[in-house]
Order: structure tokens, then C-alpha cells, then sequence
């Protein structure tokens, strides 16, 4: 399976998929914890993928979404943006409005 | 990486009326730009125009730049009308 593929699949299979440096218990950079810290805030369920332990997947995901930065989140499918769209979104309320309605 | 590097090279890739880097440690960068190429556009593509100003120093050079794009409209709600 090409790297592209494996992206595809990962975020098709998990409706909150956090690409990361590190893990949520672990980030290896600020803006990865930050990241982790508003998706367990506002409760969602989501699942992450350590790009460092692969650096395919650390450079695919930058040619996927045409986006040079890490973290990167995508919800059902979609690429959502990297840290300061997901701390704009918080604290205007519309990804908690986004995960709710995902369920 | 200076600053004002940045500055001039993100100003050479897109028309702002009004544009700021800071940071001072020549790897972490904070910017504002407010543009009306942003206007009608997600944040996402916004964020990929500065991206695509900045071609390969985002490879590099810039380990982190934090972004605030703002069209013409929504930084006039920002900063308040002053005219008024």
C-alpha cells in the first residue's frame, strides 16, 4: 500500500484522526500537546498517529493535505487545518459543534 | 531567519494592507496578516497562501509560524471602527 493509501485509509477508518510529533500522553512538541489538549477539552474521541515513528508518513501527510506543518487534524474524511485553525475553532465554539455532530 | 526576512517574502507573495512578524529566536514566528485575497476563502486555503509565500522555508528555516489571516472586513471588526 503507497503512503498516500495508507493516509487515505486512516483517515477514512477514524472519524478524528490527529496526525501528531509523539502521543497524547507524550507530545514531543507544543503545538502536537496543544492539539490533544482541546480535542480531550471538548471531549472528543479521536485517535492520532505518531508521524515521527514514520517518516513517510511525517512527509506524506504534508503532501496530502498541501499543508508543511504538523499537527494536522481531520474529521470524517476531511483535512480541518493544524494548530491555530483548531485553537481559532475552539474557541469560537465550532469544533466542539463540529465533533458533536459526528457523534 | 529574520523577521523581517519574512515579512518582505510574505509581502512579496501576497497584497496586504497589513502585515506583522514577530518573534525573536530565528525559528519561532508569530504573524498577522490581513489581506483582501483571504476574503471568501476557509482558513485553510488562507493558511495556504502564506504556506505558498514562504515556498521551501517552511521546509527549513521557520520551525513554527502561528498565523492570524484576517480580509480587510473582519480586521475593521478587530480593531474597531476608528473613524466612528
Amino acid at each position: 500500500m503507497s503512503t498516500q493509501d495508507k493516509i487515505k485509509t486512516m483517515i477514512q477508518e477514524n472519524k478524528v484522526m490527529l496526525f501528531m510529533k509523539g502521543d497524547r500522553k507524550f507530545p514531543q512538541c507544543g503545538f502536537s500537546g496543544m492539539a490533544c489538549q482541546i480535542l480531550d477539552h471538548i471531549e472528543a474521541s479521536y485517535t492520532t498517529n505518531n508521524v515521527l515513528e514514520d517518516n513517510n508518513i511525517r512527509e506524506g501527510i504534508k503532501e496530502f493535505s498541501n499543508w508543511p506543518t504538523i499537527p494536522q487534524l481531520y474529521i470524517n474524511g476531511e483535512f480541518v487545518g493544524g494548530a491555530d485553525i483548531m485553537r481559532e475553532m475552539f474557541e469560537s465554539g465550532e469544533l466542539k459543534k463540529l465533533i458533536d455532530q459526528i457523534g | 531567519m529574520h523577521k523581517e526576512d519574512i515579512k518582505k517574502i510574505i509581502g512579496k507573495g501576497i497584497s496586504c494592507s497589513y502585515l506583522e512578524v514577530m518573534g525573536d529566536d530565528g525559528a519561532h514566528f508569530e504573524t498577522i496578516v490581513v489581506s483582501d485575497e483571504f476574503a471568501g476563502i476557509n482558513r485553510v486555503a488562507r493558511h495556504q497562501l502564506v504556506y505558498k509565500a514562504l515556498g521551501d522555508l517552511m521546509k527549513e528555516k521557520i520551525h513554527a509560524l502561528s498565523m492570524k489571516l484576517y480580509d480587510v472586513n473582519e480586521w475593521k471588526n478587530i480593531k474597531g471602527d476608528s473613524s466612528k
